[in-house]
This record gives structure tokens, sequence and C-alpha cells, in this order.
């Protein structure tokens, strides 16, 4: 099945080769050139991945990113100009799974977009705990859902996935390195700070305080491991 | 042992007194002050009260001569009506005398006289005292019966009043016989009094003087050291940045020059300030939006010039090999790009030090492995030399990653097919990876050229990695944003070598690296490590010689010889 892609994008000779690259490697793209009409067509058509581009007249990338992440787990990528750590993690954090930097190479994006779109056909039947008693999450995998003391905890599939990466195996520290490939699927030169990003919009939504994290623990200067009691 | 425990704490007093002296104006001026007016004026003082104390004295001295005179010749007139010694009317007719004497005198002079050869207990005196023996010395008796003469001295005496100061005059009565001593004794309490009283107003009045003059003195300096001392504290406001500080200027004097011209100062300083941050600020605008704008149409040629690649074959050759050029040129184009924006990140004062803990050891090891097939191509191995434990410092992973990308790119590029040996070591302020080549080196004196922009060793050299001339330029620019060093040393036929170092927190003051930067296999390994780069501030005989001992020479064969 050909997966739907929404660009978000105002340059029109930017979004028109873009349309040419996708539809050459079988994507179906729809194209829209202001945040307005980008949830529009998100409701509407309900795409199966979204490239959005940060820099929109009126409503900003960000903004549209926050609205389209309040009802939808659907990955985003960003599209952005900017490299700075500031802006990048800006965009993250409004609920963006991924960014590339313009100008990009086009084979490089398209297997972004192929591994987000990639989702594993676990059915085995799995449920992981962790994190310490009285403050402990119980994952159950083909269900894909997770709940904190019977409450479910909405996680986006990208967070979902780095949560079970990090809960199939408490207490080993996993390297940024290592969650990039396993969770986001790169295994060449991918920035790092996807991985902290994410383990900081995963701490806001279930650590009890996630200024002192109990559940996904940090192991200076290594990475990132789930701890249990 | 006394002394040793009261030392310190006078030394310390002394020590705070000496302080105080230095920091404080108003305080040297004002002692000095009271030091000098008080000498002059205790001097003054002193003088005045002694001229006036001699003057009373010399009046009473001369008034009671005139007077002892006077007494002595009716005296000796009145007496010598007595012609024997043994005469019955002497005694009371001395008594006589003497009490007409001693009325005449005045009130309190007490009068006595006594035959020369008899002692001064047996003397008569009027008013009767007793006993005259005590103020009369033998000198005084003996210089009036020499002579004979007049004569007199000063005693304090208790001569049935109290204890007082008296003005003895002795003078000779002649008899037929021999001497009578006819003594008076005037009372100085009147004179002591005076001379009391006035020395207390010279000093009360000196003493108010001295004060006058160091309160003025005071007064004096604070007019002068307050603008000055507010003009110290408008000064620092504003090196601390708040521009708009300015002095009050009062009046036409030199105080208010000095205030004039401190505003002028002021006032030239902030809009030079303001001009610069304008300017700064409107180049970082600049960049970014230069970025921006670039960027997006970049990316469209990008995909459109990549789509095109992909077809070449169904092409005719020149247009199939126009296709190349332009996919190869466009990668060109772009990272030329970046690193210009990059560059400009930095000469706008824009580029962030993202630190995080971070192990190194990873980071050389990632390096290592994304450059194998550069490697491998190349001929070259290469080689790690890594500590066994992680290196963990606070550094900004990304930029530490290019450093050593660019740094090891390089050396392979260069080294014409010979092995590239990275070392990483640490100490407890520093941590340094080495990047040696043995390929062509480097001239005497281009060890500082090559982190110009844009210098090329060889601009003939087929560029492999594609270099743009930026990439030592940015890796010296991402070295110093972590207050690190990134220095070169090269011979020619020998290779080169590039010694990164950073400190273990960014902004940690750098002062040794835990590696050499000649390296040992060199040949003038004996000699002193190369002339510093500009931005390292000179090797002072390299960090730790040779390198540590917990190495583990891990010679990776990465890429096929």
């Amino acid at each position: 099945m050909r997966a739907r892609v929404l660009v978000v994008d105002d340059d029109p000779a930017l979004a028109e080769m873009l349309g040419i690259v996708l539809r050459s490697e079988g994507f179906l793209p729809s194209f829209v050139a202001d945040g307005e009409r980008a949830l529009v067509a998100f409701r509407e058509n309900r795409p199966d991945i979204i490239l959005l581009d940060l820099m929109l007249p009126e409503m900003s990338g960000i903004d549209v990113c926050r609205a389209i992440r309040a009802e939808s787990g659907v990955p985003i990528v960003m599209l952005t100009a900017k490299s700075d750590t500031v802006d990048v993690v800006l965009g993250l954090e409004s609920g963006a799974d991924d960014y590339v930097v313009k100008p990009f190479k086009p084979k490089e994006l398209i297997a972004r977009m192929r591994a987000r779109l990639r989702r594993s056909e676990d059915v085995t039947p799995e449920t992981l705990t962790i994190g310490p008693p009285g403050n402990q999450i119980v994952i159950d995998v083909p269900a894909h859902t997770v709940t904190r003391n019977g409450v479910e905890v909405k996680l986006t599939p990208l967070e979902f996935d780095l949560l079970v990466a990090l809960a199939r195996k408490p207490r080993q520290v996993f390297t940024r390195e290592v969650l990039l490939e396993q969770v986001w699927g790169y295994r060449h030169a991918a920035d790092t700070r996807l991985v902290n990003v994410h383990v900081q919009r995963l701490r806001a939504k279930i650590e009890p305080d996630p200024e002192h994290p109990e559940i996904i623990l940090t192991v200076r200067g290594v990475g990132y491991k789930a701890g249990t009691s | 042992m006394a002394r040793r425990t009261v030392l310190p704490p006078v030394v310390r007093a002394w020590a705070s007194v000496r302080r105080a002296w230095r920091l404080s104006l108003q305080l040297r001026i004002t002692t000095i002050t009271l030091l000098a007016s008080g000498a002059l004026v205790g001097v003054f003082g002193v003088t005045v009260a002694k001229r006036i104390t001699d003057q009373l004295l010399d009046d009473k001295i001369q008034h009671a001569s005139m007077l002892v005179a006077n007494g002595g010749d009716w005296a000796t007139g009145q007496l010598n009506t007595v012609t024997q010694i043994s005469d019955p009317g002497l005694d009371s007719l001395l008594e006589t005398v003497l009490a007409r004497l001693a009325q005449d005198a005045g009130e309190g002079v007490v009068v006595a006289a006594v035959q020369s050869h008899e002692p001064l207990s047996a003397a008569s005196t009027y008013p009767d005292i007793g006993d005259i023996t005590p103020p009369v010395s033998e000198e005084l008796r003996d210089t009036i019966t020499e002579k004979p003469q007049r004569a007199r001295q000063i005693r304090t005496a208790d001569l049935g009043r109290g204890e007082r100061a008296y003005l003895i005059f002795g003078t000779p009565v002649p008899m037929s016989w021999g001497y009578l001593e006819l003594y008076y004794f005037f009372p100085l309490d009147r004179e002591a009094k005076v001379a009391g009283q006035m020395r207390a107003t010279v000093a009360a009045t000196g003493g108010a003087l001295v004060l006058l003059l160091v309160v003025v003195a005071g007064l004096v300096t604070r007019l002068v050291v307050r603008p000055v001392r507010l003009a110290a504290r408008t000064a620092q406001r504003l090196s601390a940045g708040l521009l708009d500080q300015r002095m009050e200027v009062r009046g036409e004097d030199d105080l208010a020059l000095l205030a004039a011209s401190f505003n002028q100062m002021a006032t030239n300083l902030q809009r030079h300030i303001h001009r610069l941050e304008e300017m700064s600020r409107l180049q970082r605008r600049f960049t970014s939006d230069v970025s921006h704008e670039l960027r997006t149409p970049l990316t469209t040629v990008r995909m459109a010039a990549d789509l095109i690649f992909a077809e070449r074959d169904s092409f005719e050759p020149a247009v199939a090999r126009s296709a190349e050029l332009l996919q190869r040129e466009l990668d060109r184009f772009e990272s030329l790009l970046t690193d210009l924006l990059e560059i400009s990140r930095f000469d706008a004062g824009f580029a962030v030090l993202d630190a995080e803990p971070t192990d190194l050891v990873g980071i050389v090891r990632r390096v290592a492995d994304r450059l194998s097939p550069l490697a491998a191509r190349a001929g070259s191995e290469i080689q790690l030399v890594l500590p066994e434990h992680p290196v963990i410092a606070e550094v900004d992973g990304r930029r530490v990653e290019r450093i050593l990308r660019n740094l090891v790119g390089n050396a392979v590029e260069h080294g014409e097919g010979r092995p590239v040996r990275v070392t990483l070591a640490a100490d407890e302020g520093a941590v340094a990876v080495t990047v040696r080549d043995y390929g062509i080196g480097l001239q005497p004196g281009e060890e500082k050229m090559v982190f110009n922009r844009f210098w090329r060793s060889d601009p003939s050299r087929a560029r492999q990695t594609g270099g743009t001339g930026l990439g030592l330029s940015i890796s010296l620019e991402d070295a110093r944003l972590h207050g690190g060093w990134l220095e070169a040393w090269g011979a020619p036929g020998e290779g080169s070598q590039f010694r990164l170092t950073l400190p273990l927190r960014p902004g940690d003051r750098l002062i040794s690296s835990p590696l050499r930067l000649v390296p040992e296999d060199a040949r003038r390994a004996g000699s002193p490590d190369a002339p510093p780069d500009a931005d390292s501030p000179g090797t002072r005989g390299g960090g730790a010689a040779g390198a540590p001992s917990d190495l583990v020479e891990t010679a990776t064969e990465v890429g096929s010889g």
C-alpha cells in the first residue's frame, strides 16, 4: 500500500520537486502552502506521514506541529534551514519525530521517512514493567499502551518505541547512537540531539517529577537506561 | 612568652592601620594636617606660655627686689640703734622691725631675721611660723654673708599656709658685731595661679585651633575626593554595561571640567558600543536570512540534480557527463555554503557551545569508522591509541566530532598511503587528541598558516574529500569556543601532527596538554616543541612527557592496507 505524504511548504519550486521525488519513490504526496490549510488537510486526508517546513507564513510550523500532535501520533518530519540546537530542540519538543536540515540529500530524506513508517509487527504477548516500586510503568507491547497506576499515558509511536527499547533491557545502558539505530532506524550519522529531546518528552509524560527522573535514568557521558526496583 | 601572644593582635592592628592609610586619601591628609598643625601649635603654645610665665616671674622678682632693698636699708637704720648683741632690747626691736617690714611687704609675706652665726632654727619670724630651715639653703646663706650681697631663690615649702612656692630673698643687715640675715618669703601662689590659667587658655585655644584645621582639611579633602569617588563609581557602572550613567556638572571649575569631560567620554563610548552592537545584530540577521534564503532553492536544485543524475544512463554521453559534473559541483557548493555560514557565525559571535559530559573514546572510534571507506580508498590504515577506560569531558560532541573528522580526513588525504595514528589521552586538567600522518609534511612556518582560511598546501592536489579550504579554520574556532587549543607540527618529508587540547570543562584555563605536540618519532624529537601556533600560549615544555602509562596500543586495522 502506498503511503500518503502531506507536504507543508510555502516554496512552490521545492514543493514541486519534492513531489516528483516522492512519487518516483512510490509515495502519494499532497501539498499545502500554509499552516491553516495544513490542519484542514490533515484532518480530511489522514496522511501516513507529514513533511513540515518550519518557516511558514502566518501560522508557524511549530504551532502546526503542536496542533497536529495534540490530535494524533502521526509521524512528523521537520524540514528546516536552521540547525541551531535551540531551533532543533524547539521543533522536536513541539512534537516532531525527526528533523532534516536543508539542503538535504533526497535519498536521506526518503530513508528517514521509510524508517518512520516502518512499524514492528510484533504480536507475541509481552508486558514490561519498569520503574521503582510505587512509581511503575506497565507497557503492553502488542497493544501499544502504557499505563501508570492504571491511568493510560498517550505516547507517540516514536516515544513508545523508545520506551520499549529501554524497557526490554532494564538496567542496561544504551548509548545515544545505539538508540538512534534501534528506535529511529538510522545507521549512519544522525544527530544525537534527537535522542535527548525525545527522552525529555518521554520523561515529561511518564515521570512524576521530570527534573528528578526515576524511570528513565541518565548515565553521565554514556547514555540512558531504564530503572527498576 | 607574653610578647608572643601580644604580637599577632598588634601586628594585625598595625596591618589594618596601614591598609586604611593606603586606601583613604582623606585619612592621609587629615592625619598629616593633624600632626603638622599639632606640632606647630604645640611649639607655639609652649613658647608663649613659657615667655608669659617668665615675664610674670621677672615682674615679681623686680618688685620684690625693690621691696627687699628698701626694707633692708630701713631695717639697717632701725636696728643699728642697738650696738651690742647682748642688748636685751634687741629681740623686741627685731620683732617690731619685722612686723613693720611684713606689713609693708604685703599679704602673705613672711619676714625673718637670724644672726649669721646662729642656725636658722633660731630665727625670728613675722608672722610667727617657726622653723625656716627647710626652704633656705646653705648656698643662699653663704652667698648672703660671703659677699655680702642680696640673693634670692625659689623654693617650695610649707610656711603655715600649706605647701606652696616661695620667692625667698635674703639680704645682709650689717650690725656692729657682724651680720644679721634678713629673709623675705614672698608667696608665689598668685603667680602660679595666673600662669596655670594662662597655660590652660593657651592649651585650649591651641587644641581648638588644631581641631578646626583638621576639620577644615577634612572638609576640603572631601570636596575634592567626593567627585573623584563619584567619577570612579560612575565609571564602574559604565563598564558594567549601564551606558547612560553620567556625572553632574556644577559650576565651571576644575571639578566641573572633570565631570564634563567624563560625560563626553561616556557619551562617545555609548554611541560606539551601540553602533557595534547594531552592526553585530545586523550581521547576525544577515547571516540567518542568507542562510535560509540560500538553502531553500539549493534544496530544490539538489533534488533536481539528484534526479537527473539517477537517470543519466538514459542520456547522451555529453548530457550524462554534465549530470555528473552538476552533481559533483553541487556537492562542493553545498559544503562551501555550509562552511561559509559556519565561519560567519563564529565571526558574528553567534556560535553557541552545547557542552555535555561526553566520552571521547566513543567519538574517536566513530570518526575512525566513518572515515574507514575513505582510508581504504587511499590505502591508509587508521591506528587508534586509546586508554582502556572512558575519557569523559564536558564538550560539544558535534563540534569535537567535526574537528576530528577534519583532522583525520586531512591526514588520510595527505598521508600518501601511510598509516594515520590517532592518540587520545587525558590528565587531571585536560584531554588531548593527536592525529599523526607520515605524508609530505609541512614546510617550516606553514604550521601557523595552515589554519588560515582557504589556505592550501598544494593547490593543484586532487581533493578526494572535496575540502573547502575552511575545514581547519572552523576546527580552530570550534576548539577556541571550548577554551581549548588546536596546534600543528610538521616537517618536510616527515609528515605532520595536529594536536587538539580541550579543558575538561569549557572555559577552564588550559595550562598544559597531556600529549606532546612534536611526536617522539620526529627526527629532532629532543628539541623543544615547534614554535607555538598563534592561538596557543606557547607549549611550555609540553605536557606529560611521552605517552601516558595506561595506554593500550590498539592498532585497529581499519581499511585494507
